[in-house]
């Protein structure tokens, strides 16, 4: 049975080949990293855009989690058959655009293909995450999220805090042991993303350096600051919560997100994007707010910074294919895809148009935890402490950390030396990444 | 008599040898000379500018005190995987040789595991004592027991030993039980006529006797531990927290992972590949010969 319908898809395949017109389609081959209702988001996008033209025909591959897309991609390039387009996380960023000659600027493949390409239109909170300092977009922005914390009301009501979520770390502190005493007694509150929560994020928030050369952003000879005061007294914080039980640590990535929809931890900071899963499973009443903050910490609090994944483009590809890949660009750009990018898959729009579409139709009025993001990547003009992190390596630099972090969290270590130790671990990553990027 | 078959020239031995030759080399030499190689050389993650750097990559790894504590939990999790996949095998494979009924039910349900893949034998043992999710991880707590392998290196490491010792029950199950049915029948029954109980007939018959299977089974589960645990430990702990349960071929991957130290990355590699070579000799130089009765 099974036989008999693989030979007539087979057929089925042969005669659409041999009934396509005689002049090829140019095709564009897009690895991407994501799964469930962001899947199928990536492939309807796909198909919309082989629809809407006969040229060019998107063709894509699910290669895995972030660092399993990258590697593909990598080992693909040093075999001389990378994808056109590949999905890359944020913290690769730096391993991609230090790499000349593998990628092709986003401004570039715009510019060479005529297309018309404004790079003011786009949010520059999430652009310049992806530019050069001199403004030169290097890779298209295609999912991009920001922390946020989400709360669960009901618990809230339950331990008899007061509605408006708490806005500061010592105020969150207070409430979870609250939610702690009125029966939350696993998790009183957590986070996903362990480094991006309690470093990236951390730091950015602040107005506090997580390394020197503008977080990276002015040059490859920069080096961490991450067992500065701040770092310290938080993971201090958290250590000791932990050992009282307010505190529970939830992994290195967001496997642990799904103590939030199950109502484990009330209060839970994770990305913005995280969206889909809570309105898909969370059966009580939610929203999310902003970061929490130290109040002693002067201009706190600054502005976050991204996360998620853009788009590069790769290198060494024909000209024709640029033309494609420049088009896919201007599609994704589209204010209306935008829009609707926005609203359904909750990742931030990436235009100015969109985002302003979006807010003048009053939708933010029924659905405020969407613009929490917006409005924490907004909330300040960007400093170089907070435009976003640019370290070579960061990938591993995070298991790096997580380590650490997690050797003070369970005791092992005091979190002054668990951040000494990430400190210059990290820093000696990065010396042999400034070595090997020239 | 002629005791070997022999052909004329040598045109049809090494064709018939080809096939594997090729296969031997293509996935074999190639990727292990080009993993030496790599191990020399100081590279970006695309491959575009590269240097020489002579035996740096093995002097920085010698030099971080997290390469030995890798080191040491590859110790420690082979050990206890061996131990205890060779035990509980062996107790099982001596119960289903005996004449139960349905011993061929319990055989059969016994190998199953061996066709799970590691990935999914981890996320199973995950999904059972994930400390939020699992119904074994809920029993612990309730009973008092502070089950936390998120933070807990004790608890993370008790947990990837369970599931990659569940795993590999299996195989050392099959062999065991092939290993017993090859026993002579008349040697134990004469033990028996003698007056041996049962205890005493598998201590001084069975247990000598099997030895061979032993200790072939030893070096296999070894090389088992070194190298195919990977998915397992992958999907239940990453090699957390802060490194507990990252053994050699786990520290491979994550030194490696987003083309970030593909230097160190093939320098353990090399490492790990003469460890191999070390115990498949030990295996043939030693215990194919001195075992034997």
């Amino acid at each position: 049975m099974t036989f008999k319908l693989k030979t007539l898809t087979a057929a089925g395949v042969f005669a659409l080949a041999a009934a396509s017109p005689a002049m090829a389609q140019t095709e564009i081959q897009w690895w991407h990293a994501m799964t469930g209702a962001n899947n199928d988001v990536v492939v309807k996008l796909a198909e919309e855009f082989n629809a809407s033209q006969k040229d060019y025909k998107v063709v894509v591959a699910y290669k895995g989690s972030y660092p399993d897309t990258l590697n593909a991609g990598i080992a693909a390039f040093r075999a001389g058959n990378a994808p056109h387009i590949m999905q890359v996380f944020e913290v690769g960023t730096a391993t991609m655009m230090s790499a000349k000659g593998a990628i092709k600027p986003v401004a570039d493949v715009m510019k060479d293909a005529g297309e018309k390409f404004d790079p003011k239109s786009y949010l520059p909170a999430i652009t310049g995450y992806y530019s050069t300092t001199k403004g030169e977009m290097l890779s298209f922005p295609f999912n991009s999220s920001s922390m946020v914390m989400w709360y669960n009301k009901d618990a809230l009501k339950k331990a008899g805090l007061p509605e408006t979520p708490p806005k500061t770390w010592p105020e969150v502190f207070e409430a979870a042991k609250k939610l702690k005493a009125a029966g939350f007694d696993k998790c009183g509150f957590s986070t996903a993303w362990t480094t991006w929560a309690n470093i990236e994020q951390l730091g950015a928030w602040h107005n506090v350096p997580v390394g020197t050369k503008a977080n990276g952003f002015d040059g490859f000879d920069t080096e961490f600051r991450i067992n500065s005061d701040l770092f310290v007294k938080h993971l201090t914080n958290l250590a000791n919560l932990q050992k009282e039980g307010v505190f529970s640590y939830s992994g290195r990535t967001n496997t642990g997100e799904g103590r939030f929809t199950s109502g484990e931890c009330p209060l839970f900071l994770t990305s913005s994007a995280f969206f889909g899963n809570v309105k898909a499973n969370a059966k009580f009443d939610w929203s999310n707010a902003p970061m929490p903050y130290y109040p002693d910490v002067a201009g706190a609090p600054q502005n976050s910074i991204i996360g998620g994944a853009s788009l590069w483009v790769m290198g060494g590809k024909k000209a024709d294919e640029y033309k494609g890949v420049a088009k896919f660009f201007t599609f994704l750009s589209d204010v209306d895809r935008q829009v609707k990018l926005h609203t359904e898959s909750g990742y931030l729009p990436i235009t100015k148009a969109a985002y302003e579409k979006v807010k003048a139709s009053g939708f933010y009025k029924q659905n405020p935890y969407l613009e929490t993001p917006l409005l924490e990547l907004n909330n300040k003009e960007p400093t170089d402490n907070s435009r976003g992190v640019r370290f070579g390596g960061l990938v591993q630099i995070r298991d790096i950390w997580s380590e650490e972090i997690e050797a003070a969290l369970n005791g092992q270590k005091t979190p002054k030396a668990a951040l000494d130790a990430a400190n210059e671990r990290g820093n000696q990553a990065l010396r042999q990444f400034e070595r090997t990027a020239k | 008599m002629q005791k070997y078959a022999h052909f004329k020239g040598l045109t049809i031995p090494l064709l018939l040898l080809l096939p594997q030759l090729t296969i031997t080399v293509v996935f074999f030499y190639w990727p292990a000379s080009q993993a030496v190689w790599q191990s020399f050389l100081l590279q970006d993650a695309f491959g575009i500018s590269t240097e020489f750097v002579w035996f740096e990559n093995y002097r920085d790894l010698f030099a971080k005190p997290e390469y030995y504590k890798a080191l040491i939990n590859t110790g420690i999790f082979s050990v206890f995987v061996a131990l205890l996949s060779l035990s509980l095998a062996l107790l099982f494979a001596v119960m289903a040789d005996r004449a139960i009924r349905g011993a061929e039910i319990y055989k059969t349900l016994l190998i199953w595991p061996y066709a799970v893949a590691p990935a999914i034998a981890g996320v199973l043992w995950i999904f059972m004592f994930d400390p939020s999710l699992g119904m074994l991880a809920r029993g612990l707590q309730s009973l008092g027991v502070a089950w936390n392998p998120r933070l807990n290196g004790n608890d993370a490491m008790t947990l990837v030993i369970l599931a990659a010792t569940w795993k590999q029950i299996s195989y050392n199950f099959l062999f065991f039980l092939a290993g017993l049915q090859s026993i002579p029948k008349s040697v134990i029954e004469a033990a028996v006529i003698d007056g041996a109980r049962p205890m005493r007939r598998f201590w001084t018959i069975v247990f000598p006797l099997l030895s061979p299977t032993t200790f072939f089974l030893l070096v296999v589960n070894l090389v088992y531990v070194f190298f195919d645990t990977f998915g397992i430990i992958d999907t239940v702990s990453g090699g957390g927290p802060s490194g507990a349960t990252e053994t050699l071929v786990y520290k491979v991957y994550s030194d490696g992972k987003g083309g970030t130290n593909l230097g160190g990355s093939a320098a353990q590699s090399v490492i790990l590949l003469a460890m191999v070579i070390a115990m498949t000799a030990f295996q043939f130089r030693f215990i194919e010969r001195k075992v034997n009765y």
